[in-house]
């Protein structure tokens, strides 16, 4: 794979959530559209600020579930009716009541499976590589006590100067420029 | 409930706004959660109980894979089992083990669908018990078929004989129900513990701890677009859960329900064993919890606020289980059948009858003393109390499965039942098994959500009003 090089971002460390929120909401509103915030546990309020208001998740799971329940009926219909016709005391072949449990525990199934991978998918995790962990202050912060915000490169009102300026005028710990 | 005058009125321990135990005691940040949590893990220096309860778990462990390597000699014939109880321990471990597990899967999805953050705390563990539970209950099933390299038939999957699963049977929907209970479970795990992975990955110090969090964490880095993501996820495979641990005790209380055998064939069933589950599951929970609040000092993360919460459950489960006696009881006098009728004469009366008071005394005479609040505040007479209600659940499962089966209809047909050695070496395997999977996972994974406790700090929230600055433009 080619390596890139450049810049992929700048990384403003904060101490506070709320300073974090403040931050990001200055610069959604100011027009950023690449930027990210990466807290210790999930802050709603940063992923409002940035605009992040709906994901697909729920979509995913929703279809995932009705192929579970369509794909576990019929199954259990063709083997009852067509493949393997059993009399059970007289019931009906197409015994759809004692159907529907498998059909029920496969829905969930499912469902749970898709919640869980399309989170991944949508995430694009694994990702064992990423450019921000580069960054020296990134890792002994991110996921422990620290909250950052992330001005990406590729956001066209992006430059190394002014953005820096941008970020320093919310106070933050530090401000590192991360490489690829 | 109000601060009680006896106790102290500037105990720290309590909340002064609402007088209540707090959920986690005062004084943590971010960084001292996060150092206590991941320090048992990523200490190069173990401490000595763990070796000694391990190694005590692992030789206990050994006896059950001896027993079961004699059983696949052998065959069933090893057991206690005969004609007329043709059901006996394995299946009542199955339905002891399985009940256990729904505590985990109550704490980790009910309570968070009904914002109970008390149980951030304990929910890691809990569910891990779960998984550990349900690969023990799992167990049984598999090795009862009498050709265990043959359980894969249990699958409805395209064969040379042109043999399908008949889909009507109770049996087979305990197939699927308890192959997605132990899917979910491990899924709705493995997803939390991914953003504790990645804290792991960056507070390790060796390079094989490095590596080991770093792959398993798949990168989580924290941003707020996945975090939220996540969160969906999370909700969803709750509210997925939820449904999904009722269905199973109920699929499981249907193996019996649907036979008509008396003593069996009751439409209480479903609700009283989903109780009964999450009554021996929260006995389990405490009987894990003190022993490892005590040893690793956790008291102020799983704190009095927790212990006092579980007996509460206890009690609520308890009462509803008590219920169920009562209505095996009236209906055992109100179905006015002279079957339903001895059967639960020779319940209570019968050769076996001892167990049914042993039950009634472990799961509903005791248990009352969690009434009293002195009670449910002392650590160690709560743990006594876990260990005689585990005990209590068991001997249900067995007056249920075996003082139902042994004398049915026909006189002519009536036997006994009487387990074997091996019956208990498997048992007592898989109690060997699931503590030995537990201390593993103390020390290997971090057993308490690292990112859900500082979500409960009060730092944690953002300023109503942050106070105003100057953007930099």
């Amino acid at each position: 794979m080619p390596m890139r090089e450049g810049i992929y971002g700048l990384l403003a460390e904060f101490d506070t959530p709320g300073e974090l929120v403040v931050a990001a909401k200055a610069a959604y509103d100011s027009g950023w559209r690449r930027l990210d915030c990466y807290t210790p546990y999930p802050l709603e309020e940063a992923a409002e600020a940035i605009g992040f208001h709906r994901n697909y998740v729920p979509l995913i799971c929703l279809i995932g579930g009705l192929m579970g329940l369509a794909a576990m009926f019929l199954m259990e219909t063709w083997v009852a009716v067509f493949a393997y016709p059993l009399n059970i005391a007289g019931r009906p072949l197409f015994s759809w009541p004692a159907f529907a449990i498998p059909a029920y525990e496969w829905t969930i199934l499912w469902s749970g499976l898709s919640a869980a991978f399309g989170m991944l998918a949508m995430c694009g995790l694994p990702a064992l590589y990423h450019p921000l962990f580069n960054a020296p202050n990134f890792r002994t912060g991110a996921t422990t006590d620290k909250f950052f915000l992330c001005l990406e490169a590729n956001d066209p009102k992006f430059s190394v100067v002014e953005s820096r300026s941008f970020l320093e005028g919310f106070r933050p710990v530090s401000i590192v420029e991360v490489e690829y | 409930m109000a601060t009680k005058p006896e106790l102290p009125v500037n105990d720290p321990q309590l909340d002064p706004k609402t007088g209540e135990f707090r959920v986690i005691a005062p004084g943590y940040t971010f960084k001292s959660v996060t150092n206590v949590i991941s320090r048992i893990v990523l200490t190069p220096h173990t401490p000595l109980f763990w070796f000694f309860g391990f190694t005590l778990a692992g030789s206990i462990c050994v006896m059950l894979f001896t027993a079961v390597t004699w059983l696949f000699l052998k065959g069933v014939g090893i057991w206690g089992l005969d004609i007329p109880v043709g059901w006996g321990f394995a299946i009542i471990n199955f339905v002891w083990w399985i009940g256990i597990g729904h505590a985990g899967t109550l704490i980790s999805a009910i309570l968070l669908l009904f914002k109970q953050q008390w149980r951030n705390s304990i929910s890691r563990f809990a569910e891990a018990m779960t998984i550990f539970a349900v690969i023990c209950a799992g167990m049984f099933p598999l090795i009862h078929v009498g050709r265990p390299w043959l359980g894969y038939w249990l699958f409805p999957y395209p064969n040379t004989m042109n043999v399908w699963p008949q889909f009507r049977s109770p049996l087979l929907w305990d197939v699927f129900a308890v192959s997605t209970y132990a899917t979910i479970s491990v899924v709705f795990w493995y997803i939390g513990l991914v953003p504790d992975l990645g804290t792991m990955r960056d507070n390790a110090k060796s390079k094989l701890a490095q590596y080991f969090y770093g792959i398993i964490s798949l990168g989580w880095r924290g941003s707020v677009k996945h975090w939220m993501r996540y969160e969906t996820a999370s909700l969803l495979l709750a509210g997925l859960a939820t449904p999904l641990v009722l269905s199973v005790h109920t699929v499981i209380s249907f193996d019996f329900a649907v036979a008509v055998l008396p003593g069996w064939h009751t439409t209480i069933f479903p609700p009283y064993f989903v109780a009964g589950a999450i009554y021996s599951g929260f006995a389990m929970v405490l009987t894990l919890a003190i022993p490892i609040r005590t040893l690793y000092h956790l008291e102020g993360l799983i704190t009095i606020r927790h212990i006092d919460n579980m007996c509460k459950v206890m009690l609520a489960t308890g009462l509803i289980v008590a219920y169920g006696y009562g209505s095996d009881l009236f209906f055992a006098w109100y179905s006015a059948s002279h079957w339903e009728y001895f059967m639960m004469w020779n319940r209570m009366f019968g050769p076996m009858g001892w167990a049914y008071w042993v039950l009634i005394t472990c799961n509903i005479a005791l248990p009352q003393l969690l009434w009293l609040r002195t009670f449910r505040l002392s650590p160690g007479k709560v743990f006594i109390m876990s260990l005689i209600i585990n005990a209590g659940m068991w001997f249900e499962r067995f007056v249920i499965i075996v003082t139902s089966l042994y004398r049915d209809f026909l006189p002519s047909s009536w036997g006994t039942y009487k387990a074997t050695r091996w019956d208990y070496a498997v048992f007592i395997g898989t109690m060997g098994l699931f503590t030995a999977l537990f201390f593993l996972f103390i020390r290997v994974l971090p057993m308490m959500p690292m990112s859900e406790i500082r979500m409960l700090l009060p730092q944690a929230k953002v300023r109503p009003e942050p106070e105003p600055l100057e953007a930099g433009d």
